[in-house]
């Protein structure tokens, strides 16, 4: 079985201006999105104004490591931050506010406009229902069907996502399917009302590689099924180059870079991305070089000190850095933005051209070596 | 990196160097007992199933394999961390399978191990120091200049020697991982058996603990079982890799052969599946996706146990052939590939082709 191309041909061109924005192929708009979580510390700024788009049909991939902000971006358009969290900003689905909405009336759109996938399909199941209950109930919240139908529909929407044997399969409860089936299950739940954006959070991230390729697989034939938009978020950037159209990059809750998925792999112009994809060990480059590493750790999103959140871990910083945070300010006019003051300058680098694959101190160790 | 002599031939017959570590025909079952007062036993999981494996001095064997395969009881049982169900594991010529704990206490000097999950191999009511000084004072060597050799450590591992005293909840993921390594390195061992070191870290900080492991290996001349889910990791780091599934091992090769000449269809899946951080390759690249779930090991397939998701089984072998994946049990050798392979029609195939 070989599933090579299995994308979504995009119905429009997925890059143009940011000011045609408002057409009503947009589906999910998020404008000027920020959360805070007060906490003992102080308050936790986890995301800082993130703006996006997403249109009919796209795939957009938001990339980053833990403690980004990515999750927490589409918890808020979700409506599933807890109450403590301050929300700013707007987050539209099909033109219609989400932010600030009550639970009935986001519940109305939820599962039927927008749905989500999450990492961790055992706890998104719940455990005393069987599977097909829980599918039927998905169908039965937003449609006026008879419960034979929706049951109906259940095995069907089972057998879409690749699950052998459907008809059994949906008197089975969540703990007798194996990870992999059971995420497919979430996704059958989540494409259940024909959604029009499907937000999947590092959906393969507990699973083994030879399962990761069939929940995969199962993501793209639901959208296929549905055509919905997706919004990819996840740590892996391999998922991300075969599986969406655009990609945003994250770092201390905020977009540090933008752009369609070859401008991010062949032409990153923000260090932190250059960094990311020099730390990766890559099968398909001949052996022997070392690892770039990124020195340093994440700043802490309680503190975080003025000037851009990555310079304390960039090769290139300046003293304006360490000032004045630079915005996500476009540098094409096919869309691909940075957030970066020195962007210009990293035309056509490479990661090895910033970064130093530095890994131990070499005094110490020729000491140590002494030693023994 | 300095290449450390690797044998044209997997076997420790056909080379010259002698393996550090060996393992003979390890076998590891646990009970599975039932429910309520008396537990009686009613089966058994088939960990793992006449596993050799053979680590020579300065190499890096990495053992890959998906959840449940018997990789991590295999390290344990290569350090006789777990007592083996049959069959041997040598170190240096003995045999280390059968020693007691306290006979096994001079070998552990010698033979160590990194886990997984930084944040539970810590103890988090001991200081840094205490942690990376506690093996030296249990083998009776920290009175030597104790001190100076912990801090000595703390900087190899890029850690500042000032932090002794801090606890290890104040510090990130990849510290942490950086003070397991300081506390395996800290009696200064020949092996190092390293579980999944990387796993639980996020990329750009994997990448410099990837680093720091290879640099320590080049300085101190170390070898390493390398443990790992992660094929890219292991072709990054590895010389040779042996291919585990369901508690067997399915192919050995050496590093390069094992991802341009893949001959069993386990590997082959399992190269083809993992994500090409790269596009456009992404895009025109051959996938072969496996069908269901890794079988239950209380009960595995008889014959070749990876016929039950084996593609090739089920789409391009005649019944006869078939027949044969049931009965027989395919050897681990070398059916004209160059590499050891358990598969009754094993053919080698290219999956990953390397940037010119």
């Amino acid at each position: 079985m070989t599933t090579s191309d299995y994308r979504n041909e995009p119905e429009i061109a997925i890059s143009g201006p940011p000011t045609e924005a408002r057409d009503s192929d947009v589906v999910l708009e998020v404008d000027n999105l920020t959360v805070t979580f007060p906490t003992e510390d102080g308050l936790v700024k986890a995301v800082r104004g993130v703006s996006y788009q997403v249109r009919r049909g796209e795939a957009l991939g938001i990339v980053g490591e833990s403690g980004s902000g990515k999750s927490v971006t589409s918890l808020a358009v979700m409506g599933l931050l807890p109450k403590t969290a301050r929300i700013t900003g707007s987050a539209r689905v099909l033109g219609e506010e989400v932010i600030g909405l009550d639970d009935a009336a986001l519940s109305k759109i939820r599962g039927k406009r927008i749905s989500m996938i999450f990492q961790d399909p055992l706890t998104s199941l719940n455990p005393v229902y069987t599977v097909g209950y829980q599918l039927a109930e998905a169908v039965l919240v937003h449609n006026d069907v008879s419960k034979q139908a929706a049951e109906k529909r259940a095995v069907e929407l089972l057998e879409i996502v690749g699950i052998p044997y459907p008809e059994q399969r949906v008197h089975a409860y969540p703990h007798e399917l194996s990870g992999g089936m059971r995420q497919r299950v979430v996704i059958a739940i989540a494409m259940a009302n024909d959604p029009d954006v499907i937000i999947a959070d590092e959906p393969t991230t507990a699973l083994d590689v030879t399962v990761q390729a069939q929940v995969l697989s199962a993501l793209e034939t639901a959208r296929k099924e549905t055509g919905a938009a997706l919004v990819l978020i996840t740590h892996d950037l391999g998922v991300i180059a075969g599986h969406v159209d655009r990609v945003n990059v994250m770092y201390a809750g905020k977009l540090v870079e933008s752009g369609s998925v070859d401008e991010i792999f062949y032409r990153p112009q923000m260090p932190y991305t250059l960094g990311l994809l020099g730390s990766l060990p890559r099968m398909d480059e001949a052996r022997g070089a070392r690892l770039t590493p990124i020195l340093g750790t994440p700043p802490s999103l309680v503190n975080l000190p003025p000037g851009c959140p990555f310079a304390p871990r960039c090769p290139i910083a300046k003293p304006q850095c360490r000032e004045e945070e630079p915005a996500l300010l476009p540098i094409n006019e096919s869309g691909h933005s940075t957030a970066c003051h020195f962007s210009a300058e990293l035309e056509g680098a490479k990661p090895g051209d910033l970064f130093k694959p530095i890994a131990v101190d070499a005094d110490a160790l020729s000491e140590l070596e002494e030693q023994s | 990196m300095t290449t450390p002599p690797v044998p044209a031939q997997t076997s420790p017959e056909g080379s010259q160097t002698k393996p550090v570590l060996s393992a003979r025909n390890l076998v590891k079952h646990f009970p599975v007992r039932s429910k309520g007062l008396i537990k009686r036993k009613i089966g058994e999981v088939h960990a793992v199933c006449d596993v050799s494996l053979d680590l020579y001095p300065h190499e890096t064997l990495g053992l890959v394999g998906e959840s449940g395969c018997g990789k991590s009881t295999t390290s344990r049982l290569l350090l006789n961390l777990i007592p083996v169900t049959s069959g041997s594991v040598y170190y240096q010529g003995r045999n280390i399978s059968e020693l007691s704990h306290s006979e096994m206490r001079p070998y552990r000097r010698e033979l160590q191990i990194v886990f997984q999950d930084p944040y539970a191999s810590l103890n988090p009511r001991m200081t840094v120091f205490e942690i990376i000084a506690e093996p030296l004072r249990i083998h009776g060597l920290f009175a030597d200049g104790g001190r100076q050799k912990v801090r000595d450590l703390l900087q190899v591992v890029g850690l500042n020697p000032e932090h002794g005293n801090r606890y290890p909840h104040e510090f990130s993921g990849g510290q942490r991982q950086r003070i397991g390594i300081a506390r395996a390195l800290a009696l200064r061992p020949k092996v190092m058996v390293l579980d999944e070191p990387v796993s639980a870290l996020d990329v750009s900080i994997q990448a410099g603990v990837i680093n720091l492991l290879e640099e320590l290996q080049e300085e101190l001349g170390l070898s390493y079982l390398f443990v790992s889910h992660d094929l890219s990791v292991v072709r990054h780091i590895a010389d040779r890799v042996a291919v585990m599934y369901l508690g067997k091992v399915v192919e050995t090769a050496p590093v390069e052969q094992l991802f341009t000449a893949a001959a069993h269809p386990y590997t082959q899946a399992l190269i083809s599946a993992i994500p090409l951080p790269d596009p456009q390759k992404e895009r025109a690249r051959e996938r072969i996706v496996l069908t269901g779930d890794v079988p239950n090991p209380i009960n595995p397939p008889s014959g070749c146990r990876f016929r039950s998701r084996c593609p090739k089984f089920a789409n391009q072998l005649s019944e006869a052939d078939k027949q044969r994946c049931i009965e027989e049990e395919p050897a681990l050798i070398d059916r004209g590939q160059g590499h050891e392979s358990a598969c009754h029609f094993a053919e080698a195939r290219e999956l990953v082709k390397l940037q010119a």
